[in-house]
């Protein structure tokens, strides 16, 4: 008999119970690896980056050369890889699987955006260098200005918001510039609805402003009869969400707008959820004054784990000479872009605009990204999209309301609403039930939110789910639904056992916070 | 179109389930009047091929950075980041994530997000630090904002050497919060009518370090006095990696430390996005008013360490026109190269980068202060410094443009009307010294 | 000795012209686990129905209202350091604010135990 020719058991013994062996000598779980911090992995003496030696020079620090040590740790290129593979995988992530999270608007994220914003002549170029050696940059964002303003209806757009509640806070400061302009200085009442995103009232606040909450309606709407009545000569405006936060559409929204208008004031959309209705409808055609746009919503920049987001902001006739600096603006001879950042660069075009919002220009890294995807669907795939993402959503709001309990009645847009009424009695509650979504592999829906409705649960698949993918997200719904009804409580309330943690001790972590790692004391005393 | 999984046979389906016979079914909610009939005034779909052609011709109508000598700085830096920064935040898992909200499977966003608050607190000398701001102009109007509820005071000072950009946006949100925000001249030796400015009124004193010319401040005797009278020192950089070779803002009496941390592991950009820092001493009643994320350390079900966003009650989604700030996202993937970036340069690298910087910016100074009629008006500095040139720099710069080098910024663009002959210049590591040589030899034949 | 309530989920007992003032069992229980108590400073005086403090859970905050109009002679300083004492001990060990009646007459106005048992059922 040869050497080479001993076999070896290739299946587990029948007399052995895998289950029996769950703690590990090194914390990790197979695929799933324990990784400390990297103060715990790295040291002050190394380095993951090869510079040269410098050369001696007399440094012209004055008195402030630091003298001390930092404490900053390194790693090799190596360890710094496997730091961060091994810590992006304890993430979920669209790329994974469904990530249902309404009002947040998770699509796929193409990565050509990605490409494009990387090329050279975007992502290496200064804002501050000298204008004619970025006339494509320029161009790009009038490019991307032109799309917003014809998808939006409107004949003018701040670009430099730097994300979606800047943008918020780029329209109100508009609104109160325009009110200031017309010398009004009662009017401080800002009409917002009870469902609407707590950047609203937040951004009012920062404006000078305070809020006046609106009732719903029996049909998750803004209640006309509660809002008439709130009109007065001291309201700046109203900040309203369309398609609200109830994923429905207000169906009263041109007589909101001309009420508010009638009665003087302004009206903010909140633009979170114009990707419901992007090339079906131009919300400058239904009488908003200001509206900001997601560009990581919408035109899919990617979230990358909380931002960076883009928020330009479009504005109607009456808002657009209160626009903020900069913007770009035509040469005297029209023969090339310039930026204007100055008052004394708008001086006698009849802009007054109410400040700065940022040092420079915006998200160009996300315009290139945005412009890129818009091109890619085009006017035509725009539409569709939209389209997509409110078939999707009715088809599961459809395919499950014989099993959960929608909060409203009928059909919805790009959102799915329901509330936890198919949970009574279970001994499961909307927070049980999201966390065992987790362990069926899907990110868990928007929860408790927005507050008008009692345990809610928001989901939005958006336009770039499968049928089939949806199907197989239902079929696992509708099993954990019965899976509540049966009795099953505690399998919720352990819930989640299969992620890489189990549930968190957040009570823990605001009584007692712990927001850096600070070395261990027998280290600090040397 | 192929972002887009839905086929014409899939979509009847669901409409059948739905109950509905068309698509326009699902929107009559919308006003008459306000349907489009058809599609809007915009191009047709188009092959991946077709948009990278497009985009390409506009980006080539660009000159970046790298192709030329380059000193650009006043705010934004070019330095050299690592490939591997680049790779790892474009892994699915930190690129197409969202918020950390679920944090059983966020672990990778929340972890980097704490050890992110670490190295910006060590940076800056600081005790604690948020999951950072938009950028640093909007993280000093934060600050100031801050300032202002943990004093519960009403004004602030503003050193006339802050990058003007940043004292704008600081204006523009503290506008309608009833904050007085009153401002030194542009002082080009150093920090001169700001000390008299501060009151028992004042909540805060806000100094740049490197300030905009580049000169570096030792604010210790300004923290003094600021303190006397019981307001904050607000200590602003737009250059990250100085910290790597002076003082800290801690150290040198800070109370709350904002900057740009695009200097490290983030590009250009043009502009943006960048990463605001924003760290603060340990104070309860300063961390209550943090505004912005925190991602904080505590345990699991079974005992493992594992991180949460924490302290949420400050924020807008549950404290909403009580919030402090209406700040939603943070700049987490700009907040990951950093930290990545940072990882990998750790103290060693980051203080031999800081000292590269620094060599480069002496040589080059020396270079051109030696051009008659040239002279260099900041005498301390970090990377950056500003030229007093004999014409106005503005047209120097266009000069210089055709002769194939970006020589900085006129300080006239930041301050209109004044600072005419000033020319402000960066150099760091990614400068030659070949680079430094043309740009040279370029002002000489300009001049 | 009287305890009386309001529809706010105040409580408030006075013993001669001091008040102590918390929070009501059934409002800890809505709260969830609280973390953080911000009082106010004694010596500081506050009109009935004025903010007075403000409690906050993980998820939630809420803002505590002085049941009675009266100055601030005392303050619980031990929630700073365990907050959780709300919830453990609402009508006892997790008081907030003394206070120094300025109108007895308030009182009457207030609910008493039957009466708030009612309110929250």
């Amino acid at each position: 008999m040869g050497m080479n020719t001993q076999g070896r058991p290739t299946r587990l013994a029948q007399d052995v119970d895998p289950g029996a062996y769950d703690d590990t000598l090194s914390g990790s779980r197979g695929l799933e690896q324990a990784e400390p911090l990297l103060f715990e992995r790295g040291s002050l003496d190394v380095t993951g980056v090869d510079l040269p030696e410098p050369k001696g020079t007399q440094s012209r620090l004055g008195n402030v050369e630091r003298k001390g040590v930092i404490g900053l740790p390194g790693l090799s290129e190596p360890e710094a890889m496997r730091h961060y593979v091994r810590l992006s995988r304890k993430n979920y992530a669209i790329d994974l699987g469904l990530y249902p999270l309404g009002s947040c608007t998770m699509k796929h994220n193409p990565r050509l955006n990605e490409k494009m914003a990387r090329l050279p002549g975007f992502a290496d170029v200064h804002p501050l260098q000298p204008e004619q050696t970025v006339q494509g940059a320029y161009k790009l964002i009038e490019e991307l200005a032109r799309w917003l303003m014809v998808l939006t209806g409107t004949p003018a757009v701040a670009m430099s918001p730097k994300a979606g509640a800047h943008g918020e806070l780029c329209g109100m400061l508009a609104i109160r510039a325009a009110l200031d302009a017309r010398g009004e200085k009662n009017r401080r009442r800002v009409l917002v609805p009870e469902s609407a995103h707590g950047t609203n009232p937040a951004t009012a606040v920062q404006c000078g402003f305070y809020c006046d909450a609106i009732p719903a309606d029996a049909t998750g709407r803004v209640d006309m009869e509660a809002f008439k009545a709130k009109l007065g000569d001291d309201v700046a405006g109203i900040m309203l969400t369309n398609p609200n936060t109830c994923g429905l559409f207000e169906r009263d929204i041109r007589e909101i707008a001309d009420l508010i208008h009638e009665a003087g004031g302004y009206f903010y959309c909140d633009g979170a959820n114009f990707n419901a209705i992007v090339g079906r409808v131009r919300p400058g055609d239904l009488g908003i004054d200001a509206m900001h746009i997601n560009l990581h919503k919408t035109f899919s920049t990617p979230h990358g784990g909380g931002g960076p987001g883009s928020g330009p902001t479009v504005f109607s006739e009456a808002l657009a000479p209160f626009a903020p600096l900069p913007f770009v603006v035509k040469t005297k001879d029209g023969a090339s872009l310039k930026m204007a950042e100055n008052e004394c660069d708008v001086d006698g075009t009849g802009a007054t605009p109410f400040g700065r919002m940022t040092a420079f220009h915006g998200q160009m890294g996300m315009f290139t990204r945005a412009l890129t995807y818009m091109m890619s669907h085009g006017s035509d795939g725009l539409k569709q999209a939209s389209e997509d993402a409110v078939l999707n959503a009715n088809y599961i709001l459809a395919s499950l309301k014989d099993v959960m309990t929608p909060a409203f009645e009928g059909t919805c847009m790009h959102e799915a609403l329901f509330d936890d009424r198919f949970l009574k009695d279970t001994g499961v509650t909307t927070l049980d039930f999201a966390k065992a979504m987790i362990d069926e592999g899907y990110h868990p829906m928007t929860m408790y939110f927005p507050l008008v409705v009692h345990g809610a649960m928001l989901i939005e698949p958006t336009e770039t789910e499968s049928k089939s993918g949806l199907d197989r997200f239902c079929d696992v719904l509708r099993g954990l639904t019965e899976a509540a009804k049966a009795g099953e409580a505690d399998r919720f309330r352990a819930a989640p056992v299969h992620a890489p943690m189990r549930r968190l001790d957040e009570t823990l972590a605001a009584r007692q916070p712990v927001l850096r790692w600070t070395p261990p004391v027998a280290d600090a005393a040397e | 179109m192929r972002y887009l999984p839905l086929t014409p046979e899939d979509r009847q389906a669901m409409l059948s389930k739905i109950g509905v016979t068309s698509i326009d079914a699902l929107f009559t909610d919308v006003p008459e009047a306000a349907r489009l009939d058809g599609p809007v005034d915009l191009p047709a779909h188009q092959t991946e091929l077709q948009v990278e052609r497009a985009l390409s011709k506009m980006a080539a109508e660009n000159t970046p950075a790298s192709s030329v000598p380059f000193f650009v700085g006043a705010g934004a830096y070019k330095h050299h980041v690592p490939a591997t920064v680049d790779h790892l935040i474009q892994r699915s898992e930190f690129l197409t994530a969202y918020t950390p909200y679920q944090p059983e499977i966020s672990q990778g966003t929340l972890q980097t997000l704490f050890e992110f608050q670490t190295q910006v607190a060590l940076l800056t000398g600081m005790d604690v630090a948020n999951a950072s701001m938009y950028d640093g102009s909007t993280a000093c109007g934060e600050a100031v904002l801050m300032a202002a509820r943990v004093t519960k005071r009403k004004k602030a000072v503003l050193a006339g050497s802050l990058h003007p950009h940043y004292a704008a946006t600081t204006r523009t949100t503290a506008k309608y919060m009833d904050i007085d925000i009153v401002s030194s001249a542009p002082d080009l030796s150093g920090l001169a009518g700001i000390a008299e400015l501060i009151d028992d009124e004042t909540a805060c004193v806000v100094i740049q370090t490197p300030d905009v010319f580049g000169r570096l401040h030792d604010l210790t005797d300004i923290a003094e006095k600021a303190h006397q009278h019981g307001a904050l020192v607000i200590s602003v950089f737009t250059e990250p990696v100085s910290l790597g070779l002076v003082k800290s803002p801690g150290e040198m009496g800070a109370d709350i430390a904002v900057g740009e941390g695009q200097g490290i592991g983030v590009g250009l950009n043009f502009g943006g996005p960048y990463v605001g820092l924003f760290a603060c001493k340990n104070d309860r009643n300063f961390i209550r008013n943090l505004p912005g994320r925190l991602a904080g350390e505590t345990v699991d079900a079974d005992g493992r360490r594992g991180y949460v966003l924490t302290l949420s009650t400050r924020e807008q989604h549950i404290r909403r026109d009580k919030a402090t700030s209406n700040i939603c996202t943070n700049s987490g993937l700009c907040a990951l190269a950093f930290t990545i970036h940072m990882t990998l340069l750790g103290e060693k690298g980051l203080t031999r980068l800081a000292r590269i910087n620094h060599e480069t910016a002496c040589d080059l100074a020396d270079r051109l202060s030696s051009i008659d009629g040239v002279e260099l008006v900041t005498d301390s500095f970090f990377n950056e410094f500003a030229l007093r040139l004999p014409k106005p720099a503005a047209g120097v710069l266009d000069a210089l443009v055709e002769k194939g080098v970006l020589g900085g910024i006129a300080a006239s663009r930041l301050y209109p009307g004044e600072l005419e002959d000033i020319l402000i210049v960066a150099a760091t590591e990614t400068n030659s010294d070949d680079d430094l040589a043309a740009f040279e030899t370029a002002l000489r034949e300009v001049l | 000795m009287s305890v009386k309530f309001t529809k706010d989920h105040e409580w408030v007992k006075v013993e001669g012209d001091e008040a102590t003032v918390g929070i009501t069992a059934y409002a800890a229980e809505q709260l969830g686990d609280v973390v953080f108590v911000e009082l106010p400073e004694v010596g500081a005086s506050f009109g009935q129905g004025d903010e007075m403090a403000v409690v906050e859970s993980v998820k939630a905050a809420s803002e505590v209202y002085a049941p009675v109009s009266g100055e601030v002679t005392a303050v619980n300083g031990d929630l700073e350091g365990e907050p959780q004492k709300v919830n453990e001990s609402p009508d006892g060990a997790g008081w907030f604010v003394k206070l120094k009646l300025s109108d007895k007459s308030q009182l009457d106005a207030l609910m008493d135990e039957a009466a708030y048992k009612a309110h929250i059922s």
